[in-house]
């Protein structure tokens, strides 16, 4: 384990944090985020933040049929986007898509992904909020909980085959680690010295159950022990500490050291998703406790606290990064439905006979009347 | 003096037939206990165990956490030494995660100790397509469920059937999956008063007709009725609309029965064209009706793909009336 982890945590208790209350931070942190990481870590989380408020009203709306907030959680994928090398792989769970626009991903190919247009790389075949891009190593999480988490592992365990200088990094909520993919998951990281990261994102609910209902152990950090890999537990909501953490435990991925898993303990501030209302089972204080700590307000006194900003260039920046999902939106919004015959594309590598006299079929029968225009 | 034998009928949900089902069972045994995710005080993902909680308490309605392969497994162990389990899954879709506690554990035990051991239980939950739910969570996962000896397998398209098979399938010996639909969960039905229970293995014929028989199952019934009644009203061919009911015993013999009648057939069902229950009733029917058949039997079924999110294009790929009636077309054009 590299030095500022292993000095500053210990997987059963510690927690790995840099934004202190008034926004300073240590020298020797500061010295690791330089203030043009700062400022980029915050435009990215402002826009994230943004692109959430518009989407939920756009699903709210009936345009999209689904959608997955990741307010409260947005330091997480931040940090991720920042921390790694363009050439290395994500292999998110729910709220980790936004990895992808930090590495570049265009925004309106993002946003396109929830209205399952033609626009949409995945071609309409995935729910919303199932984001994924080949341009910046990002696959897409997997509906069903859990097939992510060995999957990183084993695109790691690839990668150390081939003697790639590349990492894998896969993520899970505190739900998922109930699920036997995440045992596999560990415990092949750690027999076959993968150069993997495994974060697990607690947000402290799984839809409506709590995490104490889905794990005994102290920590979710302190599962790591006993599958022989380092296990550190950080302030999720703190950008800069999910950035380091993640820094050093990738570089000793890459140094042939092995795994790390990370606990980032943060707090979904927002629904489960746009099916889900948790009035139902979480109350108020404890909403309002961690509103207290968002990641967003942390890192705002960070920025402001380097002097990087004041009220009326943030005012600036909010309107500028809003603008810019507006424009998104409203660029792929209206494009058109993916052809019909579309659905025989991709099942295989190449257009089967039995699925090209299905395909002929459907050409055969008439289109539905409002077919391909709009949405 | 003439006696009245009666059952008087109240209206009820999907959903609402199936808690009844289980609350009825509940009280009058013991052993019956419900888990899954979020059934009790979330009340159920889709509220079908709404209130259970309340009523039977934490040790008989019981949350787990996300693995469906561990509570498959703790419920058939429970089984196995004298609990009766009912365990929901939040979609069917997720019991591929425990597919081998249901395939070579709940289904074998039985046959594998010589049977000394049994598992009574059921497993249940939505099933199939919902709302755009797309690939991952479409699944219509029946076809792979019935084709396993030493298992029941229910999809009930009615109110009345929703209850009716719970309390058999909560009474049975056996292992038995109860297919339930998200798309039929607020449907609205007739169920009869009292201790009523349906035998596996017993089509419905839920519409007499002359000319061709439509048999289907789950809520692949209502495209059926909505067709049947479109050709009815411009004067098409009558269709006859057989409910399976059951997969595992599948009852080919009403079909059978039906098409002797007909001379026509088109099975109609959610999940891919490729095998499956629909299949095995063709092969059925032409063993069976060879002789009465005037064409060959046609199936209407969803697409040999994933299913799409765009509402387009899931459409397309799942049955409906004009599919179905484009079918009977077909099949009455020979
Ligand atoms: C195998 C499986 N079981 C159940 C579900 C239903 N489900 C969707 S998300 C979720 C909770 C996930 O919780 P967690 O892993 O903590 O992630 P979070 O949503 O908190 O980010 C559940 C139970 C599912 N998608 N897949």
């Amino acid at each position: 384990m590299t030095k500022v982890l292993a000095a500053s945590t210990d997987p059963m208790f510690g927690l790995f944090s840099v934004i202190r209350d008034d926004g300073s931070m240590s020298d020797e942190h500061k010295a690791k985020i330089p203030d043009a990481l700062l400022a980029r870590m915050y435009r990215e989380m402002r826009r994230l933040r943004a692109l959430d408020e518009r989407m939920l009203v756009i699903q709210r709306q009936g345009r999209i049929g689904f959608y997955g907030e990741v307010k409260g959680q947005e330091a997480t994928p931040i940090a991720t986007g920042l921390a790694l090398d363009a050439e290395d792989w994500i292999f998110p769970a729910l709220r980790e898509g936004a990895a992808m626009l930090v590495r570049g991903f265009p925004l309106d190919t993002y946003v396109a992904q929830c209205f399952g247009n033609s626009c949409d790389v995945n071609k309409g075949r995935q729910m919303p909020s199932h984001y994924s891009g080949k341009s910046v190593h990002q696959v897409s999480w997997s509906s069903c909980i859990g097939p992510q988490v060995p999957q990183a592992v084993g695109a790691a365990w690839a990668m150390k085959l081939r003697k790639a200088n590349t990492i894998a990094v896969g993520f899970l909520g505190d739900g998922a680690t109930s699920q036997a993919d995440f045992h596999n998951a560990m415990n092949f990281a750690a027999v076959f010295k993968t150069p993997c990261v495994i974060i697990c994102q607690n947000n402290h609910w799984a839809i409506s159950v709590p995490s104490k209902m889905q794990s005994a152990s102290p920590t979710f950090a302190s599962k790591a022990i006993a599958y022989g890999m380092p296990g550190v537990r950080v302030d999720g909501n703190d950008v800069c500490a999910v950035y380091l953490a993640l820094s050093d435990a990738a570089a000793r991925a890459r140094d042939g050291e092995g795994p790390t898993f990370i606990e980032c303990v943060t707090y979904r501030m927002g629904a489960h998703s746009s099916s889900d209302d948790p009035t139902r089972y979480r109350s108020n204080e404890e909403v309002d406790a961690w509103r207290k700590k968002d990641p967003l307000d942390k890192l705002r006194k960070a920025v402001v606290a380097r002097g990087l900003i004041d009220d009326a260039r943030d005012e600036a920046l909010f309107n500028e990064v809003d603008n810019e999902v507006k424009a998104a939106i409203v660029k792929v919004e209206s494009a058109a439905n993916p052809p019909r015959e579309s659905v025989f594309e991709d099942v295989y590598g190449e257009l089967p006979w039995h699925l090209r006299e299905q395909r002929e079929e459907l050409l055969a029968s008439a289109p539905p009347p409002a077919h391909g225009a709009g949405h | 003096m003439r006696v009245m034998v009666e059952s008087r009928m109240r209206e009820l949900r999907y959903r609402e037939a199936l808690r009844e089902a289980m609350a009825e069972e509940m009280e009058r045994d013991e052993r019956v206990f419900i888990m899954g995710e979020e059934v009790g005080h979330y009340q159920g993902a889709y509220k079908v165990t709404e209130g259970l909680l309340a009523r039977f308490g934490a040790k008989r309605v019981i949350d787990t956490p996300i693995a469906e392969e561990g509570f498959a497994g703790i419920a058939i162990g429970a089984a196995m030494v004298g609990l009766r389990p009912i365990v929901e899954f939040m979609t069917w879709n997720f019991s591929a995660v425990a597919f081998d506690q249901i395939l070579s554990n709940a289904a074998k035990l039985r046959q594998m100790s010589g049977g000394q051991f049994t598992v009574p239980i059921v497993f249940r939950g939505p099933n199939g397509a919902a709302k755009q739910t797309a690939a991952q969570h479409s699944h219509a996962m029946e076809t792979f469920y019935a084709q396993i000896p030493g298992i029941k397998v229910v999809v009930p398209a009615t109110v009345a059937d929703a209850k009716a098979f719970m309390k058999a399938a909560i009474r049975d010996d056996n292992p038995v999956l109860v297919l339930e639909d998200e798309r039929l969960y607020g449907t609205k039905g007739e169920v009869p008063d009292g201790d009523h229970v349906e035998p596996f293995g017993v089509a419905a014929v839920r519409r007499a007709g002359e000319d061709v028989t439509l048999a289907t199952w789950g809520k692949m019934l209502l495209p059926c009725l909505e067709a049947a009644e479109q050709l009815a009203k411009s004067g098409g061919p009558s269709c006859e609309i057989v409910d399976l009911r059951t997969l595992r015993p599948l009852d080919h013999h009403t079909v059978v029965e039906s098409v002797r009648k007909t001379g026509r057939l088109v099975v109609v069902h959610e999940a891919w064209p490729y095998g499956g229950p629909g299949a095995e009733l063709v092969d059925r029917v032409q063993r069976e009706a060879f002789d009465a058949l005037d064409a060959p039997v046609l199936r209407c079924t969803g697409r040999d793909a994933a299913m799409p999110y765009n509402k387009k294009l899931e459409d397309m790929t799942i049955p409906d009336a004009k599919t179905v009636l484009a079918a009977v077309r077909a099949v009455m054009a020979y």
